[in-house]
């Protein structure tokens, strides 16, 4: 009887190698699936797989369908799932490990290159300007969005809110940018390094 | 009182109405607003989404530049930038971070500032002396105070107020006499930062925050985050659009609400410069 329940047991694998070593600090090892993040996600419906299912992918060892999931990316980092956790699982930690890892392998799902093509116009305009020049990071998103996935239409949608916005004085053709950029590109190359092992 | 002021990229940009706001109601309230020298955006969604490292290595930049400046406390109005200079401070104390961080931003990080949001400034000035300074009590507002979800979480991160039931920002706004409703969208998510990139999510989200606080009986909303404003204001429109609804729910900055209450006019707080205004 005693070994029937050993061998039911699930065992504690290390996770894939090719997973971030700070996955372990999420302790999703230690998810019993009472699935309280996902009632408490406030974008749960819209998920191809919920928060609870990917916890148990990655501890099935089987992270390469949570990473190819478009639930990654509908996720909007509200911190609901983490702080209710009753097993103190760092869900929302876990999502932004599977997001940096699903692009660094290339497995990040197409359906989602709007919200990824965001992030990295996001990215590449604070490396450029220190700052966020919104302006400029609204048309190199769309022209990316329309070029990659033939969407013509997002370069003209929100087209009417420019003239509000520049009615409220709420629009800058020229942001301030950082002086020292320098530096900005700089702290961007070394966290870009491979780690050490 | 001087602190020090970390803006972050959204109130030098399209939140500029919430710096104006700021301005106006701390100054009239003899807090003067040091901007940290050359600072740099925190990184936001995209670094802790792609760049774990980075996500840290963007606010230790800030840190350092404002222990630089001397700044002991430094207020920051963003909820996603306070959280993650907070996040940083915590990876500093906890990971041994500092020297590798110190190293990548080319600074001296001691990681001991304390982080401030703008209830705790209000707190920190006094509720009792903000009561006695108030000149024209706003009786006729009920307000939904609206956290959203970096004010209060991750708990253990931010340590600020209950994160399933907040009650600070109630607290604030009494002091300007008006009423606030209970009401069970306070701490849900606005869909912050998908307001381009995913649209669906924002208006989804927007719906059944300023439905729910309608529904409770608030004639306004009071946030403390630049991107809840936008959700919640810019959009408000296409949300009536999309669900067929006739919501028209002036959305407050909480500075917005006391500036008012220590009789600054609306145009001074930049009121008249949000989407949704008072008919």
């Amino acid at each position: 009887m005693e070994q029937d329940l050993e061998d039911n047991v699930l065992p504690l694998r290390a996770p894939d190698s090719f997973l971030p070593a700070g996955l372990a600090q999420t302790h999703f090892q230690d998810c019993y699936q009472c699935g309280k993040c996902t009632a408490g996600c406030p974008v749960a419906a819209r998920m191809d797989l919920t928060p609870n299912q990917l916890i148990r992918l990655l501890q099935l060892d089987d992270s390469g369908t949570a990473l190819r999931s478009s639930a990654i990316w509908e996720c909007v980092s509200c911190q609901t799932c983490s702080a209710r956790c009753p097993k103190s699982v760092d869900c929302a930690g876990v999502m932004d490990m599977l997001r940096e890892s699903s692009l660094s392998l290339g497995e990040a799902a197409t359906s989602q290159h709007a919200v990824i093509a965001f992030q990295k116009a996001f990215l590449d305009n604070i490396r450029r300007n220190g700052r966020l020049a919104e302006l400029e990071l609204i048309g190199l998103y769309k022209a990316d969005v329309a070029w990659n996935t033939g969407r013509i239409g997002v370069l003209f949608k929100d087209a009417a809110l420019a003239p509000q916005l520049n009615k409220r004085k709420k629009l800058h053709l020229l942001p301030g940018k950082a002086k020292d950029r320098g530096v900005v590109d700089r702290i961007f190359a070394r966290c870009s390094e491979p780690e050490k092992k | 009182m001087n602190i020090g002021y970390y803006p972050g990229c959204a109130l030098h940009g399209s939140s500029n109405d919430y710096e104006q706001s700021l301005r106006a109601c701390l100054g009239m309230l003899d807090v003067e607003l040091q901007e940290v020298k050359d600072w740099i955006c925190c990184g936001a969604t995209a670094a802790h989404s792609f760049n774990h490292k980075l996500s840290l290595a963007l606010p230790a930049r800030n840190l350092a530049l404002a222990e630089r400046d001397g700044h002991k406390q430094l207020f920051a109005p963003c909820p996603l930038c306070s959280m993650q200079l907070l996040k940083t401070q915590k990876a500093i104390a906890g990971n041994g971070l500092r020297q590798e961080l110190s190293q990548i931003v080319e600074a001296d990080l001691r990681g001991d500032s304390q982080v401030l949001n703008l209830i705790q400034v209000f707190q920190n000035i006094g509720l009792d002396r903000l009561k006695a300074v108030v000149k024209t009590p706003l009786k006729e507002t009920v307000a939904a105070c609206y956290y959203g979800c970096l004010l209060t979480r991750p708990p253990d991160v931010v340590h600020f107020d209950d994160f399933e039931q907040p009650t600070s920002m109630e607290s604030v706004v009494a002091a300007t006499g008006a009423k606030t409703v209970a009401w069970n969208y306070k701490t849900e998510c606005c869909g912050a930062g998908m307001t381009m990139a995913n649209e669906d999510t924002v208006l989804d989200l927007a719906h059944k925050i300023l439905s729910n606080a309608a529904a409770h009986g608030a004639n306004c909303l009071v946030v403390a985050c630049p991107m809840c404003h936008v959700n919640l204001d810019m959009k408000q429109e296409a949300v009536n659009r999309r669900y067929g609804k006739n919501l028209a729910l002036v959305v407050y900055y909480l500075s917005d609400l006391v500036g008012l209450a220590l009789g600054i006019s609306a145009e001074q707080l930049g009121i008249n410069r949000h989407f949704v205004t008072k008919a």
